[in-house]
């Protein structure tokens, strides 16, 4: 076993609050989840236009991996393919399949489409954040009832000590009707980070997950 | 297989499609018959009633204890109970039942595995994503046994989305030939259990390097380069430098799959390497796929034979691969699965012959 890899940058959008290494950078309270994080893409100026066409599932994601990253030069330090997606939820992309059940609800009223059928895969949302970032490492949605740090943890270092992944965004990105959550970690193999904030274990990464529920 | 026969046909369902369509779908009142002798087919949901029986069969005899602390279970699914959106179904069988997370319990629970399960759910590469798993906390030291189930159901949320995307085929799909013109659907379902214990093992095949990776080009169409399925070919390839015998592709028949596959097995060099597809036999059951045809892959090295591509016969990719057209008897030691899907994913993972 090698070392076990560092956290390097943390970042929690949930409850209308944006945090990124403990530090609140927005809040905006009572606005529903979808106008809650349009609001957050204009509020740090994004310029990224593809965002209007993503469902919430992958807007949520790709926000967070945007704040995650952002000014911080992590990712230019890995080449694309040793940089994994590794994400996390309940609820797959039940928003969105939702949306294209309704689409097909009436024989007489039948518009499926692709631009919403493409969304109903979970994995959607990591294509999004790889084709944004150029990450071309191996991207692996897994779903469980709740957070699983210690599994999330034990997939990874596997992932590290095998030399497949040199860096790594994980973490758990959820949503469904008015609830959504995500907390997403960037995660180093190396044991000695520029600034990083905390070791990669499960104990750490389920106490920033706990943090500001 | 050896008698050269498909599952997918010509049918006319009108809970699934307005009009007919060609898959390859089970007989419901064959299903519920061979489920009644394992439990109450009222009960459980279509999807369960195959994942069920095809767990239990995996199981029996193989000596494994699901109540083992080593002892894991792996769903691979796309869709899961997704007709339990519509409302006859979630009237019957309650709301939760909708969660994937909720699916994989059931069987849990069903079969007394301690640990809780997990559910990868990774497009059309699940499967494949999900045995590269199991294989990985097994050498990780987390597990000793692994059972991979994978299952997907032919419904009309899936079909009315292929339908949206035209990539739907007029007639039974036919992989890398020159007249392809879309994908067949197909459902079923496929375990493999992974073992530590050489007491359990009786396939005489080992998992082998695996790797995954992504196009970073389109979450709907595969790079036209075969740049993602190129990195994890190569990525298995550096690592277990072995002489492939043959490749199971994911040959969907669709025009942009089989292009983009034979591009990406030719940059890696495996261009006369024996390929085939097994989507003419049983359509694409989705995130039951890559299980399916792993098994296949198994059974292949297993009894020595090279099966032929159902719906081939003449040459319709840009870079030739070697399309294998009909049966062949040999040996076998090496065999390369390789898959891609929608969000850019991509596998390749090797089994070999111990």
């Amino acid at each position: 076993m090698t070392n076990s890899g560092f956290i390097s940058r943390f970042c929690s959008i949930r409850n209308n609050t944006v945090v990124v290494n403990n530090k609140t950078e927005f809040f905006r309270p009572d606005e529903k989840p979808e106008k809650f994080l349009t609001g957050v893409y204009q509020h740090f100026a994004i310029q990224y236009p593809k965002f209007y066409k993503m469902d919430i599932l992958s807007k949520l994601g790709f926000l967070s991996v945007e704040l995650l990253l952002r000014d911080t030069g992590l990712l230019e330090k890995y080449a694309g393919h040793k940089t994994g997606i590794i994400l996390m939820n309940a609820s797959s992309s039940l928003d969105t399949d939702r949306r294209h059940q309704e689409s097909i609800l009436d024989r007489a009223n039948y518009f499926p489409s692709p631009a919403v059928f493409v969304y109903t895969l979970p994995n959607i949302m990591i294509g999004e954040i790889s084709i944004r970032h150029k990450i071309t490492g191996e991207g692996t949605f897994f779903v469980r009832e709740r957070f699983d740090a210690s599994f999330l943890v034990s997939y990874i270092r596997q992932l590290f000590d095998t030399g497949i992944l040199q860096c790594c965004i994980t973490g758990w990105t959820e949503t469904n009707g008015d609830d959504y959550e995500s907390v997403m970690y960037f995660v180093e193999k190396t044991d000695r980070p520029m600034d990083g904030i905390a070791n990669f274990d499960a104990a750490t990464i389920q106490k920033l997950y706990d943090k500001v529920k | 297989m050896l008698a050269d026969k498909t599952g997918i046909r010509l049918t006319r369902d009108e809970k699934i499609a307005p009009g007919p369509f060609y898959a390859s779908l089970l007989d419901t009142s064959m299903l519920q018959d061979q489920f009644a002798t394992l439990d109450d087919p009222g009960k459980f949901t279509r999807f369960e009633q195959l994942a069920l029986l095809s767990v239990h069969s995996a199981l029996s005899g193989a000596g494994i204890e699901p109540a083992d602390p080593k002892t894991l279970f792996i769903l691979s699914t796309t869709k899961g109970n997704i007709d339990i959106l519509q409302k006859e179904n979630e009237r019957k069988f309650g709301k939760e039942r909708v969660y994937l997370w909720h699916t994989a319990r059931l069987i849990q629970h069903y079969f007394g595995f301690r640990n809780e399960p997990v559910v990868v759910s990774n497009a059309c590469i699940s499967g494949v994503q999900a045995i590269l798993t199991g294989a990985r906390l097994i050498r990780a030291g987390l597990y000793e046994n692994v059972i991979i189930n994978g299952t997907d159901i032919i419904t009309e949320f899936v079909m009315s989305g292929f339908s949206s995307f035209k990539s739907l085929s007029n007639g039974p799909c036919r992989p890398f030939d020159k007249t392809r013109d879309g994908l067949s659907l197909g459902e079923g379902s496929g375990t493999i259990i992974l073992s530590k214990n050489p007491s359990h093992i009786d396939s005489h095949v080992i998992v082998g390097e695996g790797f995954s990776s992504n196009d970073a080009n389109h979450i709907s169409g595969p790079s036209r380069t075969g740049e993602g399925l190129f990195i994890a070919i190569e990525g298995v390839m550096k690592r277990s430098p072995v002489t492939v015998d043959f490749i199971s592709a994911h040959g969907t028949a669709t025009s942009y799959n089989d292009e983009m596959e034979s591009m990406a097995i030719t940059r890696a060099g495996l261009q006369t390497v024996p390929v085939n597809s097994f989507k003419g036999y049983w359509g694409h059951t989705l995130g039951a796929a890559g299980v399916i045809e792993s098994v296949m892959c198994v059974y292949s090295l297993r009894e020595k034979v090279l099966l032929h591509t159902k719906g081939y016969h003449d040459p319709g990719v840009t870079n030739p691969v070697a399309v294998i057209d009909k049966v062949i008897h040999r040996e076998i030691s090496h065999c390369l699965k390789i898959a891609s899907g929608f969000g850019g994913c991509n596998i390749a993972l090797l089994f070999h012959k111990k």
